[in-house]
């Protein structure tokens, strides 16, 4: 029987001196944790727990800045048999009375047993707890600074008693505002899962991982972090705080370690091709990238395109470019482009002339049917509601029974992705929602709405936001559309500061763009809801002919 | 460039560039990082165009709001690498 403790167990054994993550940082040196020392730590943080009355199957939801107390937490509350689940630290643009707000909310539904996070943001989190007001079952909050590393005895340690169909770790999938969804996996899905993609990305212990993802996201999670770690191939993890600030120190640890693959959503691709300096590439040699992996947001070859133009010449080689499909829901990938392969594309598809780009072929233990509305099987090559059923797919949302119905038609589950098959690649083109996805995000609109109508001189429910393609970015921007209730220009201008502020501040989305319009300006449908896409195109015809 | 020059090239950059909004005034105390006006991508954006514009090279651990978080900060920290 195959468990995660069982696993680390044997590697400890076999291999305690073998580099399993280096760890790096913006203003230390890099800190190599073999598997002997990730498991130390992981054991003194599940000691850690131990001696705060945690038992096997609690839920403790981790807060924790990149950093080795983070991975101690996560593995450690492997190793004793808890179920880890690591949720996004507080952002210095997000309102803490907004985190605060989603925290309990989130702590209602999971009712988790521990809730992990560093000293300066206990206070934070104590007033969380309170919120969610919880008299009997109220997690303990659990302060790290450091961990002790201690010797592991995986026969006394409660992770090595669990079984292949336990949870084994929570991911929250982003959701509507409070009502996050938590993905509950089991052992047993998350080796099913790396028994088929491993294969498919053809990995061996001779790879190299980096990643810059975090871990509060299936592609940080999954593939650059558990994945390794139990297959043994070693990683090179670094903030995502620090790459957004220097995208140049993903090259450099792919140049240094010689890294083999690396996962990055669709905006990084342009996001690197244009914010590198030429100056800082000197030297820098990425021929040993066997694939950079474009997931979880829709891809586009123009993307692609500006990131081999910008990185051939330092030895990124065209057949390193791949894609693949994935969600939390299957543990992590349900399609992948072969390496080392071309990536499929179809030229009557997608935007301009580019043509459609293949997100590759199923898993061998994935299944995949696309949907009409009333849900009959469409032909191929039709758009429709993309389905899987896989032998590693969520075993439940944890603690959300009626979210878990809802999600599964005939045994299959409901992607809410739109796409369609020809000859037996899978090509995803968009959401059944109206789902903004930018900079590898998801965000629904009508959060971003609800916020919008909340500021004064704003007509509430005459608002609608969306995504629009930007083709430069490789992501879209969020624009919001709002009728406003005085036509004084700079009365205007003060309500659309406001609205951009107060959307930012509570929801951490950028927003590029608020637009104020006349009263009426916004299409409703026949039901009176504002229609987006309508209202989408409306926007784009008025930017159009200002421009023309 | 003296600093209202400076002042006027940032502030243009921003309301054009990054917030899209031209006619937008921006105050010289106003906080740009910690309210959220610039997030972290456009961040990068800001730290390129000033070395572009002013040969004034910020470095990447220093893109935050403790480093400058409004224009007349921002406008010191020029200055004092010219």
């Amino acid at each position: 029987m195959r468990t995660f403790s069982a696993v680390l167990a044997q590697t400890c054994a076999e291999v305690p001196d073998r580099p399993a993550i280096h760890l790096q940082f913006a203003k230390r040196s890099d800190l190599t944790l073999t598997y002997g020392d990730l498991l130390s730590g992981a054991a003194g943080f599940a000691s850690l727990l131990s001696r705060h009355g945690i038992g096997q199957g609690d839920v403790v939801v981790i807060i924790l800045q990149h950093g080795e107390p983070l991975v101690y937490a996560f593995w450690g509350a492997v190793l004793h048999g808890a179920v880890p689940a690591i949720l996004p630290p507080l952002t210095e643009k997000l309102l803490p009375e907004r985190y605060r707000k989603d925290l309990a909310a989130l702590i209602q539904v999971t009712r988790p047993r521990a809730i992990v996070t560093y000293p300066e943001f206990a206070h934070e989190v104590e007033l969380a707890i309170c919120a969610a007001a919880m008299a009997a079952a109220a997690p303990v909050m659990i302060a790290v600074d450091a961990v002790t590393p201690v010797a592991p005895d995986f026969a006394a340690l409660g992770g090595l008693r669990r079984e292949a169909s336990d949870i084994v770790l929570l991911q929250h999938s982003s959701g509507s505002t409070g009502l996050q969804k938590g993905v509950a996996l089991s052992h047993r899905a998350v080796f099913n899962q790396l028994d088929a993609y491993a294969p498919a990305i053809e990995l061996s212990e001779s790879d190299v991982i980096v990643s810059w993802l975090p871990l509060y996201h299936d592609m940080g999670l999954i593939a650059s972090f558990v994945l390794p770690v139990l297959r043994r191939v070693p990683l090179v993890l670094m903030s995502p705080f620090d790459w957004v600030r220097a995208p140049i120190r993903l090259m450099q640890a792919i140049s240094h370690y010689r890294g083999t693959l690396t996962w990055l959503p669709n905006f990084a691709y342009n996001f690197c091709a244009t914010r590198i300096r030429e100056r800082d590439l000197d030297g820098i040699d990425l021929s040993s990238l066997k694939a950079v992996i474009n997931c979880s947001e829709p891809v586009y070859h123009s993307s692609h395109l500006a990131f081999l133009q910008k990185f051939a010449r330092y030895g990124l080689s065209p057949r390193a470019l791949a894609t693949c499909y994935a969600m939390a829901e299957n543990t992590f990938a349900v399609t992948q482009s072969a390496i080392g392969g071309p990536i499929a594309r179809n030229e009557g598809g997608g935007i301009g002339n580019a043509g459609q780009v293949s997100s590759g072929r199923p898993l061998p233990n994935v299944r995949i049917r696309i949907l009409s509305e009333d849900r009959r099987d469409l032909p191929e090559g039709a758009i429709g509601e993309i389905a899987l059923h896989s032998d590693c797919m969520l075993s439940e949302y944890y603690h959300r029974p009626d979210a878990t119905e809802q999600a599964f038609f005939d045994g299959f589950y409901l992607t809410g992705d739109l796409g369609y098959v020809l000859h037996g690649e899978v090509y995803v083109t968009g959401r059944k929602k109206d789902l903004i996805i930018v900079g590898g995000k998801n965000v629904y609109p009508q959060d971003l709405e609800q916020l919008a109508g909340e500021v004064d001189g704003v007509h509430a429910g005459r608002v609608a936001a969306f995504g629009v393609f930007n083709e430069d970015a490789g992501t879209e921007d969020v624009v919001i559309v709002a009728e406003a209730e005085s036509d004084d220009p700079a009365e205007r201008e003060r309500v659309a500061e406001a609205v951009r502020q107060h959307i930012t501040r509570n929801s951490d989305v950028a927003v590029r763009q608020v637009m104020m319009v006349d009263p009426r300006w916004l299409i409703k449908t026949s039901s009176g809801k504002v229609a987006r896409s309508a209202n989408k195109a409306k926007y784009l015809a008025e930017i159009m002919g200002q421009t023309a | 460039m003296n600093s209202n020059d400076i002042t006027h090239t940032l502030s243009t950059y921003v309301t054009t560039q990054i917030l899209k909004q031209p006619k937008r005034i921006l105050k010289g105390d106003e906080p740009l990082i910690s309210s959220g006006l610039i997030d972290s991508f456009h961040l990068v954006d800001l730290g390129l165009f000033i070395e572009d514009k002013f040969g004034v090279r910020i470095e990447d651990s220093e893109l935050n709001a403790d480093t400058f978080d409004t224009l007349d900060q921002l406008v010191v920290l020029i200055q004092s690498r010219q």
